[in-house]
C-alpha cells in the first residue's frame, strides 16, 4: 500500500492550496451530512440499534476464535476454501496463486479497501494480469492511475468535470461528440465499458462487509449491481477480508445493516446487499465454480485485548470522515493511507507502526463529531489520545515540543510558583498589547499569529485581581 | 445557611481566563452568587491538565489531577466557566485513575460535582432568567467539548433569551469545530487556519454584531481570525458569562480598553 503519512503536514499544505480539491471536498459536507441526520431521524431506535451493534460486535470480539472457527468449518462445509493471510504478501500470493492455477487473464474487482490495503491491483499488473475495478468511483480512480481518497465514495475528491475529461481520454471508441454533461450519461458510460469486461473476466474478486460464522456466508453491500456481476460470471469468487468482518449470525448481521446504509449515505438500505455462500450447487442456475475466501490479520490481531480494541468493531462506513473538520479541510490523500479521517487516525498505526503514522492522530482537534455520528459508538479521540500516549512513552514527539510540555508542567504541578510566573507574564504581555489590544506577530507564537491576532492579555491575572478584590 | 440553599462553590477558573480574560472570572462569581452559591477561588489551582493529558503525558496530566483533587475536596460543587476544562475535569479526571482503586472513588465523586458554569447555572441552580441587558443581535458559537461531553446547547441560549436588547441569531453550522482544538491550532496551523476561517465566514454571514460562546480557547481564536480578516470593526467578541453577568462595559476580547467601547 502506499504510505505517505510521515509527510502528512506537506501534504495538508499541498492539499489546502488545491482548489479543485477545495471545490470537491465542499460536497462531501454538502452531500453526506444532512442525508445521515435525515435518516437517522427517520428511526426513532436509531441510537438503540448503533448500542446493539455495538454490543454484537464486543462479543464477536470477546470470542473471535470461536467464531472463527465456526465460520470455517460453515464454509467449508458449503464447499467454501478458506485462506488464512498473516500479512498482506501472503494475502496476495493466495490470489496470484489462483490466477497462476487457472490461466487467468482478467480479474473483476468490487469494491474492496482490503484489496487497497494490500496492494493488490499492483501485484496482479506485475503477474501480468489485468485488474478491472467495476465499482464506478474505483473505475474513475484506477483510469486516473490514484487510490481512493475515502473508504466508500473513493472519487469523492474528484469532480465530474475531471471525470468527464478522463473519459474521454480513455474511452477513445465512443463518438466524440456523446453528451457527458450529466452524471447519468457517465454512469451509462461506464456501464456499457464494463459489461464486456464482466463477460471475459476469469476471476471476480470482493471485499465482504460481513463474514457470517453461522452459515459462512460473505456479504457485500453495493449501490450499483457490480458487486453481482464480478462474483456470479466469473469461475472463479474470491473474496478477500479482514477477520474483524465476523459477525456470528444473519440475526446479528441484519441489525448492524440497518446502522450501516443510514449512517453512510444515509440511505434506509443499500440498494443491493448480496449474500454468498459457497459456489454454484448442482441445479443453482448460476455462481461461480471455485469460492475462496481470504482472511486477513495484518496486525489485527494484536489490537485485540489493547486499548484499540474498540477500532475493531468498524463497519466502514465513512460517518466519520463525513463529520471531520480536518477531512474536509484536506480531503481524503493527504492522510497518506489507504484509511483516512478518524478511524484511519487510529486504524492505520495499528496497522503500519506509531512511528509511520504519529501525524494521524495528533492531527484532530479532538472535537469528538466522529464518535457522535459513528454507528458502532468506537471511541475515536480517546484511541487517537491511546495513540498519542504510545508516542509519548517512546519519545516519539518532536523534542521542542516535549521540552516545552516540561517546563509548562513544572509550573503547573507548582502553584505558587506557577501564580508568580502568569502575574509577570501577564504584566509583560498585557503591557506590550495595551494599546491595540492584541497582536499581530509575537515572538514563539508564530503558528498562532501567521493567520490571526492575538487578543492581548488584560495585564493582572484574574487570581491577581481576586486577592486584592474589594471585600464586603 | 444550609449547603442546599446556599452551597459553597469553587471557582475553577481555568488558565486562559486567569491569564488573559480575568473579566470572565469576575462574571462568574457574580453570577453563581446570583445563584445562591458562596463562591470561593482556591488558590491551588493552576491548569485541568488538558495540555499534557492530550499531548500523551498521562503522569503530568495524573499529578495536575491529584493536586485538583485535593484542592477541590472540600467544596458542595466545582464549576468552570469553560466546557472544555469542564469536560476534562467532569469525564476525563475520572478516567486517568480508572486502574487505581483508591482515587477512582475521589475521581468520580469529584467529578459527580464539577459543572460547565451555564449549565450549573439552569441544570442545577434552576436559573431561567438574568438581570442583564445589552442592545445587540448575537450569534452563538457551540464548543465542542461543552457540546458533546457536557451536552451543553440549550442553557445558554435559554439566559441569553431573557438579556434585555439582546437578540440571538443562529450561525450556518454553530455546532461545527472552530478548529482551536488546544495546541492543535499551532501544531497544524495551516489546517486550523482553514477551519476557523469557514467559521468567521459563517459567523459574518448572521449579520451578528456580538459573537458569544462559552470557551475561551474557541473565542480567542476566532475573535483572532475575525480581526485578522477585517471583522473586527462590524463583531465584537465576548465570553458569555460577561453578558449574562451584565458585565460589557470593558473591552471585547481583542480590543484596546478606551474606556467606553460598548
Amino acid at each position: 500500500m502506499f504510505l505517505t503519512t510521515e509527510t502528512f503536514k506537506e501534504n495538508a499544505v499541498e492539499a489546502l492550496g488545491n482548489e479543485q480539491l477545495q471545490r470537491a471536498m465542499h460536497n462531501v459536507e454538502a452531500g453526506f451530512i444532512g442525508k445521515r441526520k435525515a435518516a437517522a431521524d427517520r428511526l426513532p431506535e436509531f441510537d438503540q440499534l448503533r448500542a446493539n451493534a455495538r454490543d454484537i460486535k464486543n462479543h464477536t470480539l470477546a470470542h473471535l476464535d470461536l467464531y472463527l472457527e465456526a465460520y470455517e468449518a460453515n464454509l467449508t462445509a458449503a464447499g467454501g476454501l478458506l485462506h488464512f493471510a498473516r500479512n498482506s504478501e501472503e494475502a496476495r500470493s493466495v490470489v496470484l496463486d489462483i490466477c497462476k492455477r487457472v490461466n487467468a487473464r482478467t480479474v473483476t474487482k468490487g469494491k474492496s479497501m482490503i484489496s487497497e490495503e494490500i496492494n493488490l491491483n499492483e501485484a496482479l499488473s506485475a503477474a501480468g494480469v489485468d485488474p478491472i475495478e467495476t465499482d464506478l468511483g474505483e473505475y474513475i480512480i484506477q483510469l486516473r492511475g490514484e487510490h481512493p481518497s475515502h473508504i466508500i465514495a473513493p472519487a469523492v475528491h474528484v469532480l465530474k468535470e475531471q471525470v468527464e475529461a478522463d473519459f474521454r481520454r480513455v474511452h477513445t471508441h465512443l463518438a466524440p461528440e456523446r453528451n457527458l454533461d450529466e452524471p447519468e450519461s457517465l454512469l451509462g458510460e461506464a456501464r456499457a465499458v464494463l459489461r464486456d469486461k464482466f463477460l471475459k473476466s476469469d476471476i471476480g474478486v470482493t471485499g465482504a462487509n460481513f463474514l457470517i460464522a453461522e452459515t459462512g456466508t460473505s456479504i457485500i453491500v453495493t449501490n450499483e449491481g457490480n458487486g453481482d456481476l464480478t462474483q456470479t460470471l466469473p469461475r472463479i469468487h474470491i473474496v478477500i477480508a479482514s477477520i474483524e468482518k465476523l459477525v456470528p449470525t444473519l440475526d446479528d448481521v441484519s441489525q448492524i445493516l440497518r446502522v450501516l446504509a443510514r449512517s453512510a449515505t444515509g440511505q434506509d438500505f443499500s440498494v443491493y446487499t448480496t449474500l454468498s455462500t459457497g459456489p454454484r450447487r448442482p441445479g443453482d442456475p448460476d455462481g461461480p465454480e471455485e469460492y475462496h475466501v481470504i482472511l486477513l490479520d495484518n496486525g489485527r490481531s494484536s489490537m485485540l485485548g489493547s486499548e484499540f480494541q474498540d477500532m475493531l468493531r468498524c463497519i466502514r462506513c465513512g460517518a466519520c470522515m463525513n463529520h471531520c473538520p480536518v477531512y474536509h479541510a484536506v480531503g481524503g490523500h493527504a492522510y497518506g493511507s489507504v484509511y483516512p479521517g478518524p478511524m484511519g487516525a487510529v486504524l492505520t498505526p495499528s496497522l503500519f507502526g506509531v512511528d509511520k503514522a504519529g501525524h494521524l492522530p495528533n492531527a484532530s482537534t479532538f472535537c469528538g463529531r466522529c464518535e457522535s455520528v459513528c454507528p458502532m459508538m468506537i471511541p475515536l479521540p480517546k484511541m487517537m489520545r491511546h495513540w498519542r500516549e504510545r508516542e509519548f512513552e517512546r519519545n516519539l514527539s518532536p523534542a521542542t515540543f516535549r521540552a516545552g510540555l516540561s517546563v509548562w508542567a513544572f509550573f503547573a504541578t507548582r502553584p505558587w510558583l506557577y501564580h508568580l510566573a502568569t502575574r509577570i507574564g501577564m504584566l509583560v504581555l498585557g503591557f506590550a498589547g495595551k494599546a491595540r489590544g492584541r497582536f499581530s506577530w509575537l515572538p514563539l507564537a508564530g503558528g498562532w499569529t501567521k493567520y490571526r491576532d492575538l487578543p492581548a492579555p488584560a495585564g493582572a491575572t484574574f487570581q491577581a485581581a481576586w486577592a486584592k478584590r474589594p471585600r464586603t | 445557611m444550609s449547603a442546599a440553599k446556599h452551597p459553597r462553590v469553587a471557582l475553577f477558573v481555568t488558565c486562559l481566563v486567569d491569564m488573559f480574560r480575568p473579566s470572565v472570572g469576575f462574571a462568574a462569581v457574580k453570577l453563581l452568587e446570583e445563584a445562591g452559591c458562596v463562591v470561593d477561588v482556591p488558590a491551588g489551582q493552576t491548569c485541568c491538565g488538558q495540555p499534557a493529558f492530550n499531548s500523551g503525558d498521562r503522569a503530568t496530566a495524573r499529578a495536575i489531577a491529584t493536586r485538583i483533587l485535593d484542592t477541590f475536596e472540600a467544596y458542595d460543587y466545582v464549576v468552570a466557566p469553560s466546557g472544555s476544562c469542564g469536560g476534562m475535569l467532569k469525564s476525563h479526571v475520572p478516567e486517568l485513575f480508572a486502574d487505581d482503586p483508591m482515587q477512582a472513588a475521589r475521581a468520580n465523586a469529584f467529578a459527580a460535582k464539577t459543572f460547565e458554569l451555564v449549565s450549573f447555572l439552569t441544570d442545577v441552580r434552576g436559573m431561567r432568567e438574568v438581570n442583564a441587558s445589552l442592545a445587540a443581535t448575537a450569534t452563538y458559537h457551540d464548543s465542542c467539548s461543552g457540546l458533546r461531553e457536557l451536552g451543553i446547547k440549550r442553557q445558554p441560549r435559554a439566559l441569553l433569551k431573557s438579556v434585555t436588547g439582546l437578540s440571538l441569531t443562529e450561525m450556518g453550522d454553530s455546532e461545527v469545530c472552530c478548529g482551536f482544538g488546544g495546541t492543535f491550532c499551532v501544531k497544524y496551523s495551516d489546517i486550523s487556519n482553514k477551519i476557523v476561517g469557514k467559521k468567521a465566514e459563517d459567523i459574518a454571514a448572521t449579520g451578528a454584531d456580538l459573537l458569544l460562546a462559552g470557551d475561551m480557547g474557541c473565542l480567542m481564536n476566532m475573535a483572532g481570525k475575525l480581526q485578522r480578516e477585517g471583522y473586527g470593526e462590524r463583531i465584537k467578541v465576548r465570553h458569555v458569562a460577561e453578558v449574562l453577568a451584565g458585565m460589557t462595559d470593558g473591552p471585547p476580547i481583542g480590543e484596546a480598553d478606551h474606556g467606553a467601547e460598548n
